[in-house]
């Protein structure tokens, strides 16, 4: 059960990664350190304003939504038209300048929000024991990733999106313009980071290596749903979560390194996903 | 075509494929010279230190740049076999081996390992590749974390030896020279090593293999031996570093020899430099270990430190302005200075 509450946060952590992946092909290697900036943001609203993080998700998404502008502006936009080895470097400078931001910044101690107001719910199921923390947070994370996955499906703006990523070209003749979508698709991104960095302050600690952490599983919530897919991260952060607290049951220090493991199996072997049909 | 990260610019490959014109001849002397200069113009153990661990880091990225920069397989796992040299070193020394014997098995071990890991993955391209480097590396950091003979998260740690000298690799601490000219000689023999290979064929079967993969096989070459060679070749030169690294510190653990931070240490070296230049690692370590260490000295009482943010900030440049890194940068200052007199630079017009 607790395996399936941790993996709805790992399907919104994935999200954005993905969104961004299929709309413009980029790995954003820096999309860890957006969700760790947004544990940051969370956390700062708490200590600075007291806010509970549950009321500090728009605040954290509003800021990871502005930090995906910046970001696609200054950098992304000027490295999209060079070869692929290009834009994974400066993703990749991306991570280590934001991490470097955090630890020079936020020190590296680790950040903790005392007694969220989400720790008086509690629920028991006859011996089963479910917090209040971690219930919140995959229901929101849930209704986010779903909320996302909706609007990419149902709505015009989303269907946009998927014809620039399919076709550029082609959704150019339409008269789409790809710039803008492009600088949509990384706010969704950073906003769907914010929403998952502040529910997360129920019950997790910020420090500036919770970016890596978490944007390892985002790669391999990606590559098991099919890159591209949104669908198939939210399928595949559930599974990756079940698989972590069974592995977690039997050797607690070898979660990340069964989680990678499952990476390198999935892309040497069935490269569109365990849950993608492309 | 814009700016590529990959340009190789072209008088470096020139000279590695048509031999040295005096030029290059007395750019290496000059470089040579200014190396063996070094520690007696800058007699102080801060310099000192700086130019050990830029030298060793550089040996590293040469080896990196063989897989990454010519071969166009950027990995982000370059730690692993940086990592396996310590590891052997330090177990090896342990035994009482000789470190020079240690460094050679390290060598071929990490070699081996190179080919391990790039059987099954060769056939990842970009960031899938990149993204499975991570994975074996952090996978591998997480066993020996857990493994009891490789003495855990705390490490190994390496005797001192009954009497200094060159046999055993241990020094007057006071004086840090004859390590400084140990990290030299290392450099230069990697230096040269890697420049010979690169001379033959196999440097230009590894960057057709870069600049078109699917063009490179049309014309008969072997893709896939291509990398394993290369990915050989390159474990086996950062094996090295990471044995003399464990000489010079004395303590082997984790996160310092495996760590992700090492990885894009390495790689960001070369990328400083200049992805796929023999110049490259050796400007790029220096610029970087000097920054790193200045910063970590002038913070060090805070708890704060800068040297990830400056690392970062430097590959998001050099992305962005300069994507032939400092050796680029140097060749349009140098076109600038003396004209367009000289041959015009491939693949780097404007959109």
């Amino acid at each position: 059960m607790n395996g399936v509450l941790l993996g709805a946060v790992f399907a919104l952590a994935a999200v954005g990664l993905t969104l961004i992946f299929g709309v413009m092909d980029v790995v954003n290697f820096a999309h860890g350190e957006f969700l760790m900036l947004g544990m940051y943001t969370a956390f700062f609203a708490w200590s600075l304003f007291g806010l509970d993080p549950m009321l500090s998700v728009p605040i954290s998404a509003l800021a990871m939504a502005l930090l995906g502008w910046i970001v696609y502006r200054g950098v992304i936009a000027r490295v999209l038209t060079g070869p692929p080895l290009n834009q994974v470097i400066a993703t990749f400078g991306l991570l280590v300048l934001l991490r470097g931001l955090a630890q020079l910044l936020f020190t590296a101690d680790t950040r903790k929000v005392l007694h969220p107001w989400a720790e008086n719910i509690r629920f028991e199921i006859g011996s089963v024991v479910i917090g209040g923390p971690q219930l919140l947070t995959a229901i929101g994370a849930l209704g986010c990733t779903l909320l996302v996955g909706w609007f990419i499906d149902r709505t015009e703006i989303g269907t946009a999106l998927r014809a620039v990523g399919e076709d550029r070209a082609a959704a150019a003749l339409q008269g789409l313009d790809a710039e803008k979508l492009f600088r949509l698709a990384w706010m969704i991104a950073g906003a769907t980071t914010g929403v998952a960095g502040a529910l997360l302050m129920n019950s997790y600690v910020a420090s500036p290596e919770a970016g890596i952490a978490f944007g390892l599983i985002s790669f391999v919530v990606v590559a098991l749903g099919g890159f591209g897919s949104i669908g198939g991260a939210a399928v595949a952060g559930i599974g990756l979560g079940v698989v972590q607290g069974v592995v977690g049951a039997y050797a607690a220090n070898y979660t990340l390194a069964a989680a990678l493991a499952l990476y390198l199996v999935v892309v040497l072997v069935r490269p569109q996903g365990l849950v993608g049909n492309r | 075509m814009t700016a590529t990260l990959t340009p190789a610019p072209e008088s470096v490959t020139q000279a590695v494929r048509s031999g040295p014109p005096w030029r290059t001849v007395a750019g290496l002397a000059l470089t040579l010279i200014l190396l063996i200069a070094y520690p007696f113009a800058l007699p102080t153990v801060f310099a000192a230190n700086i130019g050990i661990l830029a030298l060793t880091f550089a040996t590293a990225a040469v080896g990196w740049n063989l897989l990454g920069g010519y071969t166009g397989q950027v990995s982000f796992g370059q730690a692993l076999f940086f990592g396996i040299g310590a590891y052997t070193t330090a177990l090896g020394v342990r035994a009482g081996w000789s470190p020079w014997l240690t460094f050679v098995v390290g060598s071929v071990l990490a070699a081996g390992v190179a080919v391990l890991v790039m059987w099954p993955t060769s056939r990842l391209r970009n960031h899938y590749f990149s993204i499975a480097t991570i994975a074996v590396t952090q996978i591998v950091m997480i066993l020996v974390t857990n493994i009891e003979w490789l003495g855990r998260a705390s490490g190994l740690e390496l005797p001192i030896p009954d009497h200094n000298g060159l046999a055993t690799l241990s020094f007057n601490p006071r004086d840090k020279t004859p390590y400084y000219f140990v990290a030299l000689g290392m450099f230069v023999v990697a230096w040269v090593a890697g420049a010979w290979l690169l001379r033959g064929r196999l440097g230009v079967y590894a960057m057709a293999v870069r600049d078109d993969q699917e063009a490179a096989a049309a014309i008969g070459v072997s893709v896939r031996q291509v990398k394993l060679v290369m990915a050989a070749l390159s474990g086996s030169i950062a094996a090295v570093p990471g044995g003399f690294f464990a000489m010079y510190v004395s303590l082997v653990d984790p996160p310092s020899v495996l760590g992700l931070n090492l990885s894009i240490q390495i790689a960001l070296i070369a990328v400083l430099g200049g992805v796929g230049t023999l110049a490259g690692p050796l400007l790029g370590a220096w610029t970087l270990i000097f920054l790193q260490e200045y910063t970590r000295s002038e913070l060090s009482s805070t708890g704060r430190s800068l040297d990830l943010l400056i690392y970062g900030a430097l590959i998001v440049l050099v992305t962005l302005v300069e994507p032939g890194g400092i050796v680029g940068l140097a060749q349009r200052i140098g076109r600038r200075l003396f004209g367009a007199a000289r041959r015009p630079r491939p693949g780097k017009g404007k959109p």
